[in-house]
């Protein structure tokens, strides 16, 4: 019942893969990694949803937390990898309209 | 008839910590009724968003929250209660809804999605405020099944013939 994340720095972006489960008991681990990383100017920060399985308000309140952060720094946030579930949430709350979200990942796996 | 009704109660501390707990008991038991992935899906999330109310809302000073479920034979139904500080339920159902595309990135706001979730995820809910909160949850085995016209006998009734 625990969440991971890890960071990357790559040349023009930060990279974020999250694992696990965001919920109200994990959510502030990854609000603790995301936010600061969007408080940097003109940053480009992806999160990588891939091996989450499992999302609900105070995770997607989160990203739009970081979504505002990185707007006032001139800067941009991409969610990426998220499963079918996952991008079900995104889209019933309509965060998927506000926040660029990848394609939905290879059903072939 | 009466319907065969089996109660199952779990009392948890209001905290972060024990909403896992929450979620992974409502989805035992709804495998164990016969429920399929993803309305277990959506059930594991709307009990998460009442208990994640719960614990930002309802205690100054820790408390408890009791999950109910009771095992219909055309239904779940799911409660969650606390004994807290009446918080205002009505105005955080007011400020509940989807993200608008159309508003500026600064004016969203991070929260108000919870109660709006349960609502699109369970086909019945309801708001009681007597001592603490307690918010109520169904789910029926037919999407369309309205109360009033689930048959005693249950689901399978319902199909055409």
């Amino acid at each position: 019942m625990n969440m991971e994340v890890a960071h990357t720095r790559e040349e023009d972006k930060d990279l974020l893969k999250v694992a696990g489960e965001i919920d109200a008991y994990t959510a502030p681990e990854l609000r603790e990694a995301l936010v600061p990383l969007t408080e940097k100017e003109g940053n480009l920060v992806v999160v990588d949803l891939e091996n989450v399985d499992y999302i609900d308000s105070t995770g997607l309140g989160i990203f739009i937390g970081a979504l505002k952060s990185a707007h006032n720094y001139n800067g941009d946030l991409k969610i990426i990898g998220l499963n079918e579930r996952v991008h079900r949430l995104f889209s019933i709350t309509g965060l998927d309209e506000v926040i660029d979200i990848g394609e939905e990942r290879e059903e072939a796996k | 008839m009466t319907q065969a009704t089996d109660y199952i109660e779990v009392k948890l501390p209001a905290k972060a910590d024990y909403v896992s707990i929450a979620r992974l008991t409502v989805s035992g038991i709804a495998n164990r009724m016969g429920w399929g992935y993803d309305d277990i899906e959506d059930m594991k999330v709307a009990v998460a968003e009442a208990c994640t109310n719960v614990v930002d809302h309802a205690y100054e000073q820790g408390g408890s929250m009791v999950l109910g479920c009771h095992v219909r034979s055309d239904a779940i139904e799911v409660s969650v209660t606390d004994e807290g500080q009446h918080f205002d339920m009505e105005r955080l159902a007011e400020e509940k809804g989807p993200v608008s595309g159309t508003k500026p990135v600064a004016e969203l706001k991070e929260g108000g999605l919870g109660l709006f979730l349960i609502d699109t995820l369970m086909d019945e809910v309801e708001i009681r405020g007597e001592t603490g909160v307690a918010i109520v949850m169904r789910k029926f085995f037919q999407r369309d099944g309205v109360e009033e016209n689930v048959d005693a006998a249950g689901p399978i009734n319902k199909q055409e013939q």
